[in-house]
């Protein structure tokens, strides 16, 4: 390595706008957030919200990935029902058992993701009637395996992930470290994630310089079904149980979080940076309302708000376009 | 042997035959031009060589075997790469990320090394001569002639032994071609075989050492660059072909009062200080090669851009117009016959009637509510005028055939009744007799009183329609011919810009 070789390059601000936009209006919600409540900064109170957030955070994530290719996944919050039904209804008090159902879980959300892929890769279906029909047959599944809430966790388990290791590091905290060094970056750096990014860009062109794109599709979706599972572990430990309805949510708001995040609609532009601050923007929204003493019932309006709002600074763009037919594109 | 061989290649899409029985050969060592009128076959038969299309007849020959590449990915491990006239690079990765796509070099983890990529992409585009270019740019944030050199690169990094370059300079400017030049002729001394294709009479004369004329899919004839003088190039292009009927154009002794008169029209790189006036009752001609700014001129003028500057008049008038919604506003009166049919001109699923009236739909209601009886009126009338093959109006238009669809897009805006018609390419795929039909109207329309600014990629066109005739080249209007002076000949010298453009790359190529 010679760092003095090379030149200083500029680093392209415009390209960093949107996800530094997502981390300055999350950074703002805190301050207010402290404000509000002194008791912010406190160990308990951190675990809490990084516990909070950390399902979306990794729904997002997958949810980053397929956008990336230019897709979109509306089965993600399906998949998480389903796979929190297996996990509730299968653990039991022992270690060994319970971390068979954990590699059984995630089976079964990288089964959903692989199916996801064939029909949109190689059915050439359009991902978005794909993943809302595929949805629906999730969440029926997810009926079947567990019709009423309930269910067991063991309670070790929720410790684990929920809590502090030595009673100072959140867990939260070390496994969103362990998503951003040792799952994303990897992931960007791999020539999967290239395509991922070549794809999304631009499909056409990364068909002529020879690349598979049906089988990046078909990995793009399936590693969305696993992330998605995890995130259904974790919202185990979180709420001790299962529930066939808890699950869809994620849907939506991993959407919002990666748009937040700054990853282009249109596909081949963002990353998990930008998401996993757009993440906790609408993980922390109910913490604030709730330190103002507003009713949570304003919680929606107020997610609405911001992600109309940060979406519209970040797409002022439109107004350098020259031609107008392209603003449509 | 030649190095490649193609033989009796023919191509069909749909009904039109792109390739009929061409053949074509290139050998190494050697730099071969391929030129010919658009729609000659040229780019049909390298996108057969390299694997885009598969051919419905005839066999290629590479280094003496038989090949049948199925992709561009094939060809290039056969050692066949080419360079597109529409770029194939990833508009969002590097310049080096796109370089290294199809092989990226890897750490010892298994991921890509961008540092590695990034060194050698630099090295290599140092060695080939294009140093002002960083392999860490975002190809997106690139000029186009950036763009066209690295794709150069990105083409001649995988080390082919046919190079094919489909106006791979179209882009660049005179000291950028120099710098490609250079480089193309150090792979034909290193005993590459080159095609190159180009409009640029100019750069083929300079480069190439064969030239292979290609007219109507076929091979016409193939000599040694500046064996032949320059006007039977031109007739080896244009040939004989079948004689088209017209209707006969009016006799003027002065130009009619300008309804549309233009001043200084400028648009991003792509328009320079156009001017032009188009009189009333006549039909003006915008001539050239395809992509010299005729469609943009026409977008620009419609309203389509944000941006344009000059002064648009109407009749005299200063107007200003910003959007497609007001230039069809009645006080301007434009209409737009736009090039794609099928995805600017109609909407295929709803019926002719639908589609004709779509423009006009707020003078046929009253109070918001569409008058039936006025709109059938209207259906009737457009259906009888322009001879509509249709079961019906209640038919959807995809149902209709290419001809019958354009005549459909016409009628949407005849029944605008607009003072004036920007008419892009309206007879593009569309049979003889429909093109006849279309040929009439349009002089109909003009002696109507319309004023008529039509673009085509058919030379004849040009020839028979127009009361004037202006040449474009590189964004701007470089000639502009009146009455008997519209000939094929003039037409296609000018749209080359012989003399000028040789001199130009002389000059740089002393430099």
């Amino acid at each position: 390595m010679k760092p003095e070789s090379a030149p200083k390059k500029k680093l392209n601000v415009a390209r960093y706008f949107r996800p530094l936009l997502a981390y300055i209006v999350l950074i703002l919600l805190i301050l207010v957030y402290r404000a509000l409540s002194p008791v912010v900064f406190r160990l308990p109170v951190i675990t809490a919200m990084l516990n909070q957030g950390m399902a979306l955070a990794i729904t997002s994530m997958a949810q980053t990935l397929v956008i990336l290719t230019a897709g979109i996944d509306l089965s993600i919050g399906s998949i998480v029902t389903l796979s929190n039904c297996v996990a509730a209804t299968q653990m039991q008090p022992g270690i060994a058992p319970t971390l068979g159902v954990v590699l059984l879980v995630l089976l079964v959300g990288s089964a959903c993701g692989f199916l996801n892929g064939l029909l949109v890769a190689y059915g050439r279906l359009a991902p978005i009637i794909v993943t809302l029909a595929t949805s629906s047959i999730f969440n029926g599944l997810a009926l079947y395996v567990l019709p009423n809430p309930g269910g067991f966790v063991p309670e070790w388990y929720s410790e684990a992930l929920t809590g502090r290791i030595f009673d100072i590091v959140p867990t939260a905290l070390l496994i969103l470290i362990f998503l951003f060094v040792f799952i994303w970056t990897p992931l960007k750096r791999s020539p999967l994630g290239q395509s991922i990014y070549a794809v999304g860009s631009s499909e056409s062109s990364a068909r002529m310089s020879g690349l598979n794109v049906q089988r990046t599709k078909l990995l793009t979706y399936t590693i969305a079904g696993t992330l998605s599972s995890m995130a259904a572990l974790f919202l185990a430990a979180q709420t001790a149980s299962g529930d066939a309805t808890q699950g869809g949510v994620y849907t939506l708001n991993s959407i919002a979080a990666t748009v937040i995040g700054g990853t282009s609609f249109t596909g081949g532009v963002g990353g998990f940076g930008g998401t996993l601050a757009g993440a906790y923007v609408f993980a922390i929204i109910p913490n604030v309302l709730f330190a103002a003493r507003v009713s949570p019932f304003m919680k929606e309006l107020l997610q609405g708000a911001i992600l109309v709002l940060t979406i519209s600074l970040g797409a002022a763009r439109v107004f350098q376009v020259k031609n107008r037919l392209e603003i449509m594109k | 042997m030649a190095l490649l061989e193609a033989v009796n290649i023919t191509k069909r899409f749909g009904g039109v035959i792109a390739l009929d029985n061409a053949s074509f050969s290139c050998d190494a060592g050697v730099i071969t031009a391929l030129i010919g009128e658009n729609g000659a076959g040229k780019s049909t038969m390298v996108k057969v060589v390299c694997g885009v299309h598969r051919p419905d007849a005839g066999q290629i020959l590479f280094k003496g075997k038989e090949i049948r590449p199925n992709s561009p990915a094939d060809a290039v491990k056969l050692g066949i790469v080419s360079v597109f006239q529409e770029l194939s690079l990833v508009p969002h990765l590097t310049v080096s990320q796109n370089i290294w796509l199809s092989d990226p070099i890897l750490d010892s983890f298994g991921l890509i090394n961008f540092r590695e990529q990034s060194r050698r992409t630099e090295a290599l585009l140092a060695e080939l001569g294009f140093e002002g270019i960083d392999p860490d740019a975002v190809v997106l944030d690139m000029p186009l002639a950036d763009r066209q050199l690295v794709e150069i690169a990105h083409a001649v990094h995988r080390n082919p032994d046919l190079l094919i370059l489909d106006e791979g300079t179209s882009a660049l400017a005179a000291r950028e071609v120099t710098l490609v030049f250079n480089l193309i002729r150090r792979l034909r001394d290193q005993g590459k075989a080159i095609v190159f294709i180009s409009h640029r009479m100019g750069e083929i004369q300079e480069l190439c050492d064969v030239t292979t004329v290609f007219r109507n899919g076929k091979d016409v004839k193939s000599f040694p660059t500046g064996s032949l003088p320059d006007d039977e190039v031109v007739q080896l292009m244009i040939g004989h072909k079948l004689e088209k009927s017209f209707p006969p154009k009016p006799k003027r002794k002065q130009p009619p009062p300008a309804v549309l008169e233009i001043k200084d029209l400028s648009w991003e790189n792509a328009l320079h200080q156009i001017s032009l006036t188009v009189g009333r009752g006549e039909i003006v001609g915008l001539a050239g090669l395809e992509g010299q700014g005729q469609g943009d001129l026409l977008f620009a003028l419609f309203g389509v851009y944000a941006g344009v500057s000059g002064e648009v008049r109407v009749e005299g008038k200063r107007v200003n117009i910003n959007s497609p919604t007001q230039a069809v506003d009645p006080k301007i009166g434009l209409a737009m016959i736009p090039a794609d049919r099928k995805t600017e001109g109609l909407i295929l699923p709803m019926t002719v009637g639908e589609n004709m009236t779509m423009a006009i739909l707020n003078r046929l209601s009253r109070f918001s509510v569409i008058s039936r009886a006025a709109e059938n009126d209207a259906i009737a009338k457009m259906m009888r005028r322009l001879a509509v093959k249709a079961p019906s109006p209640a038919v959807p238009v995809r149902s209709l055939s290419g001809g019958n669809q354009q005549k459909v897009s016409l009628a949407k805006w005849l029944l605008t009744e607009a003072k004036i018609y920007l008419l892009y390419d309206p007879t593009r795929g569309i049979d003889v007799g429909t093109k006849q039909e279309i040929y009439h109207l349009m002089r109909q329309l003009a002696d109507d009183g319309s004023a008529i600014l039509f673009f085509s990629t058919d030379l004849d066109e040009i020839v028979g329609m127009c009361d004037r005739a202006l040449v474009m080249y590189e964004g701007r209007i470089v000639k502009e011919l009146v009455g008997s002076e519209i000939t094929e000949t003039n037409l296609v010298s000018a749209a080359l810009n012989l003399g000028e453009k040789t001199s130009n790359h002389k000059e740089a190529a002393l430099a």
